[in-house]
């Protein structure tokens, strides 16, 4: 069984929690390119190497940030999401 | 003791010749470089040398021949697919399976077996009729068939309806086959290399050259120096990111391990090949007699090839369901290949943004049985410069034309 330290919840077993993909800034929809959305809605850095990753334990619904390496699986730090998003994402209304 | 035997033991040289030629020094330069040597790199090689006369041709493996996913994979052949362009592509990928140990005469045991795709559920059974009635307008052969026909097909899978999960329907497809994928490896690279090709194992590629404006492929810096080539051709399922962002490629694929394992070898037991989308198991039996079995993918990316219990505990918890026997068997060998996985579901291939430089890869859990035609398709992309009508559709920039193959007949979508 392999542990993930829930910045929520604790250790706890991997199986519980989803990964979410890596964790990218989104570009402002309203003006970003075509090209540029494709590239943010499809394209990976995939690295061979530590990735930053959204993850969610399912059974709290709590999303939160994860830093691993892919080589060596090893789960290197995990917290909070507001460490990195520490204002609210506002984009203009229509 | 028959004495040409005897004569042949005593003979200084024996008739017998090599698999492989040894592995020459490597050239300067070459007209075409292929990074890769599994399935679909030594299947392309074969394919530019005797489709389209290419013979001044390298093929590069960081490690040996045909020992990544070609060697991971489960060995499973099917044309089943949901998507016209998916399904024409398998299609050609069988028709060229059939005869393929006489083309590259050695014997690939490409052994049809039939593939029964499981339903548990209501919802399942829906699916899988409309599969099967996609496929029949597609001209595959594929149907829906009920328990009784299950039990005749497979007499030793549990049909009981006292289990979790009991099995209400299949889709059948019988052209369905196993090969042996090893032979697959090197029946292209020993055809490949009577045609003039050469085979350079332990020769990883580092670097790319391009021309000075960045716009043209020129060679390739390995740990062996340095080589030119006129063309480029990438074929390595697993590490697709990496080698494509030496090009300047930013790829839709994440890597993600597919575990597998072996049982120890039993007497013919089972002979379709059975596959559960809804229980993320399936299971053949090779021709030696061992259960070749999968489940579902890792639940994260990940390059390492480790084993888990957590994949062997999900696998068996449902595979003893249909085969409660097996629970005798001991395990032998397990492994996990690195798919590329898709968000479509389907492959990238053809040319890229960088002038010859020519890509295969996005091989999720569909790349073995896709062999023959990918090196058919791919060597008339790398020698024509154009891509073949059958990848059209799997080009790289489908993505940011929004133009996407949704493919859920693949094996990693549950039903």
């Amino acid at each position: 069984m392999k542990l993930m330290p829930c910045p929520l919840n604790g250790p706890r077993n991997i199986q519980e929690f989803v990964c979410g993909g890596e964790v990218h800034v989104m570009p402002d929809p309203r003006t970003v390119s075509d090209e540029a959305w494709a590239s943010h809605v499809f394209l990976q850095d995939n690295p061979a190497g530590v990735v930053r990753e959204w993850w969610c334990h399912v059974a709290t619904s709590y999303w939160f940030i994860a830093e691993r390496n892919t080589v060596t699986d090893e789960i290197l730090r995990t917290y909070p999401a507001a460490e990195v998003f520490a204002k609210r994402v506002e984009f203009a209304e229509r | 003791m028959p004495l040409g035997l005897l004569k042949y033991g005593l003979a200084r040289r024996y008739p017998a010749s090599r698999h492989f030629p040894i592995r020459p020094p490597l050239k300067d330069g070459y007209d075409v470089v292929i990074i890769g040597g599994g399935g679909h790199g030594l299947a392309a090689a074969w394919h530019l040398a005797h489709d389209h006369g290419v013979t001044d041709v390298a093929v590069l493996d960081k490690g040996y021949l045909g020992g990544g996913n070609t060697a991971r994979n489960t060995a499973i052949i099917r044309s089943n697919y949901l998507t016209p362009e998916g399904v024409a592509f398998y299609a050609r990928s069988m028709d060229l399976w059939r005869d393929l140990s006489a083309r590259l005469r050695i014997n690939i045991l490409y052994s049809q077996r039939g593939h029964l795709t499981l339903a548990h559920t209501d919802a399942a059974v829906r699916t899988m009729r409309w599969r099967a009635e996609v496929n029949k307008h597609l001209d595959v052969d594929s149907q829906l068939i009920w328990p009784d026909e299950i039990a005749r097909l497979a007499p030793t899978m549990s049909l009981s309806r006292s289990v979790r999960y009991p099995v209400l329907a299949a889709l059948y497809h019988p052209p369905g086959a196993i090969a042996r994928h090893d032979a697959v490896a090197w029946g292209y690279a020993r055809a490949a290399a009577r045609k003039g090709v050469e085979l350079h194992p332990q020769t990883e590629v580092t670097g790319l050259l391009t021309s000075p404006d960045g716009s043209r492929i020129t060679g390739v810096e390995t740990t062996r120096g340095t080589v030119r080539a006129h063309r480029v051709l990438q074929a390595v399922a697993g590490y697709s990111g990496q080698v494509a962002g030496m090009a300047g490629l930013k790829l839709p694929i994440r890597s993600i391990p597919l575990q597998a394992c072996v049982s120890q070898p039993l007497k013919p037991f089972l002979d379709p090949i059975i596959v559960s989308g809804s229980l993320h198991i399936y299971i053949s039996q090779s021709a030696r007699g061992e259960f070749v079995m999968g489940g579902a993918s890792d639940p994260y990316p990940l390059y390492s090839t480790r084993s888990t219990l957590d994949f062997k505990e999900g696998l068996f918890a449902h595979m003893l369901e249909l085969f409660p026997a097996l629970s005798e068997v001991p395990i032998m060998r397990q492994w996990a290949g690195i798919t590329d996985m898709t968000p479509d579901f389907s492959p990238v291939m053809g040319p890229t943004p960088l002038e010859g430089y020519y890509i295969d890869a996005g091989w999720g859990t569909w790349g073995f049985k896709a062999t023959p035609v990918c090196g058919e398709t791919m060597a008339h992309t790398v020698a024509t410069g154009r891509p073949h009508p059958l990848i059209e559709s799997f080009a790289l920039s489908r993505f940011a034309r929004f133009d996407q193959v949704g493919e859920k007949g693949a094996a990693s979508v549950g039903q």
